[in-house]
């Protein structure tokens, strides 16, 4: 604006220039914004080693999906469409934000490459982000104070609500959306011009109109100086306490995890060979976490959309994934003051902030890190807490049995290796199962895992696979003897050791084999070996991939469904669904059989499918919990209105079963393998 | 405190893995796997918790032969300070007072103030505390759930007796407890933990370092052999009952009379 | 071979132990023509009344009265053995937490031979005494060898031996003044009574141990009413913990308590892998279920295939009328 009847660079505030004092806040408050984010970085400087600058293409896509387009968001809709106002209001102010810094000093300042047409579109666009920003956190402030959202909720144990915070940051939001449109609707109501329609300006403007220009003049300083003292303190709060993401969330997204189902090496930088070296494993104190753990837990925004999709949190295990990033924020906010050093010792954190079973609740489903809208991770943050236990002896008795068990028989009861093909000699019609251990072998090897070679009820599943890879032609064998546990849940259960000492009996035995492809029933397996198993050679398949290639293919062929009756229900496992996308081909694989009818769990279905229980070594650990995870799942089948529950998993069998019974569901509801349900259903002969 | 645990090699035995070699010389040993006696591994967290508390040092001790070392040096993964083998031919075939007058040997040797086994190992004999106890003339104490020390030579000592009560005893030491399972909840020993001591010395003793007359202990000196092993006759399956309620009853009755059931 | 045998004879509220006349059946199959005597320690009117009670079937006892001795401290019996018993006795002791506590430094003192945890006679040649025990928790059994030319302390098994109907008039020998001037180095201070919270089936002999096939809520009272009257605790599968029935301290399995018992009732349990890995040391098992395929039967001793609801409250009927 070329001529303006006032401006706060010209204006005197009893006789002192006031573009001294324009000066003199965005100089203080961007030192003491520095200091600050100097301070925060400290700890980053400090922390593990996190190399995250591969697959550049593929970060940069998560950028444009997750921040940008916010993807994510609208998962919780009322909240998350809000979240998107505020998101783009926040980026299209940006421009007006700085330009209105200078103006305090630098009259009729306008941003390089904002003058002419452009400025002019720009103006309008501000004015209606500002409106929109500031109707949202309108929206929000009565959400927040007036409506109970349970995710919000903070248990007494764990301090105070955070509401007031909550309400007291919209209201900064607020001040600054108004003290803009009033510092603009004071200079058009002084000048005679106007403000686009239905924008807070044009309210203001309205009611401005007739103004004499001094009181408008002192009106526009005060405007001015609100925003400005607001708009500094703003930014000086937003690195201490949630709306950290404000800054941090670009950078959280860019260097998430773009891999899925894998868990970190023990310390980045370390082979496997000189694990022995390190004097520690794992996290024991905050500075053991890794840098882009450090910036997770700053950019915590608080949400509880984590908490709220934790199956261990449902059932009331003391897990709160929420809580574990806020917890850890705080307790580096306070280790690394803003004034002052270091406080003393690092304190241990488990005993401390966490406690032993907070940790050992985790069942790694992945379903906080599917829901976090800035790409917070927990799963590696867990699993370096328990290598960080595991190293100091702090084991659950309930786990060091299996644990002992693994190291010496390679499972974790402890049976006799020689037993653990003993499955074979039942698949019944003169089909015997050629075994490695006997020397012969096959293209295909069926890794079996521990669990269905071993368990009475899951044999049956290895047994109808057999008779389903004899009927699509697929030539495989069995290890036998020689498997071990993939180590799958041992590596994520913190006994990092015992699972390189598996995992390397397993690719001898594999390399042995001379099996050019693996297939397996078991998603925990299954993710072990193509996640953990980097050196491992053969392609790794799940059967739910074959069977859905094989009944495209026709070489698979089923026989229409004899009861149809019953209504079934397909229950993701976490390892084959949210670790491994692995949704379509089961879905494929039941909708073939002619006759069978399928509803979805809605709401609770694909990526967002509710953990079983847990499986591996969590089939050992002993939670305290209100009620168990399976129960839950079967509620939930019974309510999509599903009496047959199917699924692609041992481990998810064997808690679906089991919380049947529990429920006191038996005979209204049943579970079946997804392998069962096919085998039961081929054409014969 | 100075404290020696007496620890023993034993095969694993709770998935039911122990059948016995035809002819009954030996059990069948080719897929067993071995570690420390479960009741001897809360000895050594005991041990290990007591000098975290008072001070001092824990030494794990064990009989055996080239094998035992492993379970030896896990135990000290564990947290024991020192370890020692005793090795000898002469050793072998001893009776429980052979093994006993063997490790009283190994105690003077050394200056313990307090000497703990497992309350039993594999052969459910639960005999060696107490008869190392006699020997060396000291105090002792079986199946102790609970130790504390009081201090001036006296120990607040707990053991579990029978309906799961708790007699509480003083007891002075230098003493021997035999302990029970359950006393705490043993630390978690990995494979890192025992790499981190796979270099350690441990010192081996042999009959003549520990000054036993070769007659009075292996198979010459026992008294007490075992002449083979054997399985009883088992039914294949259970053994199905049949008749009238009234009639089960009666044959359950008289089943559980005979094998201790009712009290 | 004719040494002289002794029957360490536990008692309670002025009567004897089961284990008692247990132990005197046991002294009769292993040292046959033995006339064995039965000693009785304590303080008080109950030493009287005990030695009196077993003169009915033992033909001697001694009894042992003194202040020192009115709680059985193991520590200052077997000194008082030392002194009261001749060179070469053969001792035998209930194999309890007593028995355990007392009998392998009584052995040592006494210079003779120990023999633990007896489960059954195999025979005397002269002063080679063959006895049954058992290894690995109970998996296999060996036949035990021991000379006993300098004597024998046993520990014998609870209900290895059937106790008979013997009948005699003993004479009973007061030998109270042996126990003048007893010391030992530990000193007994209490009995802490488990607490009634405090379930701890882990220690249990005999368990009644129930699963989902007991049906209602209301019917677990039968299994109640049983277990009291065999003089036994209750166990059960995850369900019922799961279910809030039982308490966690209750559950049988590789996710709940590993137990060891002598004697296991499996009542509407299936048998699955996971209930039964807490169950150790091939228990005399009875399983009683209404499905004839439950994998239980595969590793019971004993099977019913019956309804729980009819047959247990017969059960437990037939139990108290002894």
């Amino acid at each position: 604006m070329a001529s303006e009847p006032f401006s706060p660079a010209t204006a005197l505030v009893a006789g002192i220039p006031a573009r001294f004092l324009f000066v003199l806040i965005p100089v203080a408050g961007l030192l003491a914004f520095a200091w600050i984010m100097w301070r925060r970085i400290i700890p980053l400087l400090k922390a593990a080693p996190d190399p995250r600058m591969g697959q550049i293409g593929q970060r940069l896509f998560l950028v444009l999906k997750i921040w940008l387009a916010q993807w994510r968001h609208p998962r919780y809709l009322l909240a998350g469409v809000l979240h998107i106002v505020l998101f783009f209001g926040f980026l299209v102010l940006g421009a007006r934000s700085t330009q209105l810094v200078f103006l305090g000093f630098r009259e009729g300042f306008v941003l390089p490459g904002l003058g002419g047409g452009l400025g002019a579109a720009y103006n309008v666009a501000k004015d209606y982000a500002a409106t929109a920003v500031f109707l949202s956190v309108v929206i929000l402030g009565v959400r927040r104070a007036f409506f109970r959202i349970e995710r919000y909720a903070v248990p007494p144990a764990l301090g105070k609500d955070h509401t007031p915070e909550a309400l007291f940051v919209l209201g900064m939001i607020a001040t600054l959306q108004v003290s803009e449109s009033l510092f603009e609707a004071s200079l058009l109501a002084a000048g005679g011009g106007s403000a686009p329609v239905l924008t807070l300006s044009w309210a203001f403007r309205h009611l401005l109109a007739g103004g004499s220009v001094p009181v408008l003049a002192r009106l526009n300083l005060a405007a001015y100086a609100v925003h400005d003292l607001t708009f500094f303190y703003f930014l000086c709060f937003l690195p201490m306490g949630k709306h950290f993401h404000i800054i941090t969330s670009l950078f959280n997204v860019f260097f998430m995890r773009v891999r899925l189902g894998n868990v970190k090496p023990v310390r980045h930088g370390i082979t496997d060979a000189e694990l022995d070296d390190l004097k520690s494993f794992g996290v024991k104190k905050i500075e053991d976490f890794t840098w882009k753990h450090i910036l997770d837990f700053y950019s915590c925004v608080d949400c509880g959309r984590c908490s709220d999709r934790c199956p261990a949190n449902a059932v009331k295990r003391p897990l709160s994934p929420r809580f574990i990033s806020i917890k850890a924020r705080d307790h580096i906010f306070k280790r690394f003051p803003l004034i002052g050093k270091a406080s003393g010792e690092s304190e241990n954190l488990i005993g401390g902030i966490f406690s032993e079973d907070e940790i050992w609740s985790c069942t790694t489903c992945g379903a906080c890190e599917e829901e976090c809208p800035i790409g917070i991770e927990y799963i590696d943050k867990m699993v370096d807490l328990r290598r960080g236990m595991v190293d100091d002896g702090m084991v659950p008795q309930t786990l060091q049995k299996p644990m002992a068990a693994l190291e010496k028989r390679g499972n974790p009861w402890g049976k006799l290796e020689k037993k653990r093909g003993d499955w074979t000699k039942a698949v019944g019609d003169e089909l015997p199962v050629p075994l490695v251990e006997n020397g012969e072998s096959a293209p295909t090897l069926y890794f079996v895992d521990s669990m269905t070679s071993y368990d009475d009820r899951m044999q049956k599943i290895a047994q109808a696979t057999a008779r389903i890879l004899h009927h699509a032609e697929i030539e495989f064998a069995v290890l036998g003897k020689d498997e071990k546990d993939s180590g799958h849940d041992v590596r994520r259960f913190g006994e990092e050791m015992l699972f390189q000492s598996l995992k390397e009996q397993n690719l001898e035995a594999i390399r042995e084999s001379e099996a050019s492809r693996i297939v397996t029933t078991d998603p925990h397996a299954y993710n072990a070996l193509k996640k953990d198993y980097p050196e491992l050679a053969p392609s790794v398949t799940h059967i739910s991939e074959l069977i859905a290639l094989g009944v495209e293919s026709g070489k698979i062929r089923l026989r229409p469904l004899e009861d149809t009756s019953k209504t079934y229900t397909y229950h993701d496992p976490c390892y084959l669904g949210r670790h491994n996308g692995i949704y379509d081909q089961p879905r494929q694989a039941i909708d073939a059989i002619p006759g069978l009818k399928r509803v979805e769990m809605e709401g609770n279905c694909r990526d967002r499918s509710f953990c079983c229980g847990g499986g591996g070594l969590m089939l050992f650990y002993e939670p305290e919990e209100e009620m168990r995870m399976g129960v839950v799942r079967v509620e939930q089948a019974r309510q999509a209105g599903a009496d047959v529950i199917v699924t692609g998993c041992p481990y998810c069998l064997t808690n679906i079963e089991d919380a049947i019974k529990v429920a006191g569901l038996e005979g209204k509801m049943e579970a079946i393998d997804l392998c069962e349900l096919v085998d039961g259903q081929l054409q014969r002969g | 405190m100075e404290i020696l645990v007496c620890v023993k090699r034993v095969p694993d035995s709770a998935e039911n893995e122990i059948s016995v070699e035809a002819g009954g010389a030996d059990i069948r040993r080719d897929d067993l796997t071995y570690s420390v006696n479960e009741w001897d591994n809360y000895a050594v967290e005991e041990a290990i918790q007591i000098v975290e508390r008072e001070g001092g040092n824990v030494t794990v001790v064990s009989l055996g032969d080239g094998e035992t070392e492993e379970v030896v040096r896990r135990e000290m993964a564990m947290g024991a300070n020192q370890g020692l083998l005793l090795v000898d031919p002469a050793f072998e075939g001893s009776d429980g007072a052979g093994v006993a007058s063997i490790l009283k040997a190994a105690v003077q040797k050394g200056a313990y103030d307090l000497v703990l086994t497992g309350a039993l190992a594999d052969d459910g004999a639960a005999q060696v505390g107490g008869m190392l106890a006699a020997m060396l003339d000291w105090p002792y104490a079986s199946v102790v759930n609970r130790v504390e020390v009081k201090g001036g030579n006296t120990l607040l000592i707990g053991r579990e007796i029978e309906g799961g009560a708790q007699e509480v005893s003083e007891i002075q030491t230098p003493c021997v407890l035999s302990i029970q399972t359950g006393i705490n909840e043993p630390r978690y020993v990995g494979i890192r933990g025992i790499r981190k001591v796979a270099s350690v010395e441990i010192p081996v003793l042999t009959a003549a370092g520990l000054g036993l007359d070769p007659a009075a202990i292996g198979a010459a000196g026992a008294r007490v052999k075992r002449v083979d092993y054997f399985v009883p006759p088992a039914g294949a399956g259970a053994d199905m009952l049949t008749g009238s309620n009234e009639e089960l009853a009666s044959q359950l009755v008289e089943l559980l009379k005979a094998k201790g059931g009712l009290k | 071979m004719d040494a002289k045998v002794f029957v360490y004879a536990v008692h309670k509220d002025g009567q004897a132990d089961d284990s008692a006349l247990e132990l005197l059946a046991a002294a009769g199959t292993l040292f046959p023509g033995c006339a064995p005597t039965a000693l009785v320690t304590g303080a008080g009117s109950a030493v009287a009344a005990v030695a009196k009670e077993l003169a009915a079937a033992f033909p001697e006892v001694w009894s042992f009265d003194a202040a020192s001795l009115a709680y059985p401290n193991a520590e200052l019996l077997r000194p008082l053995l030392v002194k009261a018993l001749p060179a070469g006795a053969v001792v035998l002791l209930p194999h309890t937490t007593l028995g355990m506590d007392l009998g392998p430094g009584l052995s040592v003192k006494l210079g003779a031979a120990y023999v633990p945890d007896v489960v059954a006679a195999d025979g005397l040649e002269g002063a080679t005494l063959k006895v049954v025990r058992q290894e690995y928790a109970g998996q296999v059994s060996a036949h035990v060898t021991a000379d006993v030319s300098g004597g024998a302390v046993l520990t014998v098994r609870g209900g290895a031996f059937r106790p008979g109907t013997p009948a005699a008039s003993g004479r009973i020998v007061d030998q109270s003044a042996l126990a003048e001037g007893l010391t030992a180095r530990r000193k007994f201070v209490e009995v802490i009574a488990a607490e009634a919270g405090d379930i701890d089936i882990t220690r249990e002999d005999v368990l009644v141990s129930v699963g989902r096939g007991i049906g209602e809520q209301e019917n677990l009272e039968l299994v109640h009413d049983l277990a009291k009257a065999m003089g036994a605790a209750v166990s059960c599968s995850r369900p019922l913990v799961d279910a809030k029935w039982l308490e966690k301290a209750r559950q049988v399995g590789t996710s709940g308590q590993t137990v060891k018992p002598k004697v296991y009732l499996a009542l509407g349990i299936s048998g699955s892998f996971q209930h039964l890995g807490g169950l150790k040391g091939n228990p005399f098992l009875v399983a009683i279920n209404k499905n004839p395929k439950a994998p239980i039967f595969q590793v019971a001793t004993v099977g019913i295939v019956g309804d729980l609801l009819e047959l247990l409250p017969v059960l437990t009927e037939k139990i108290r009328k002894g």
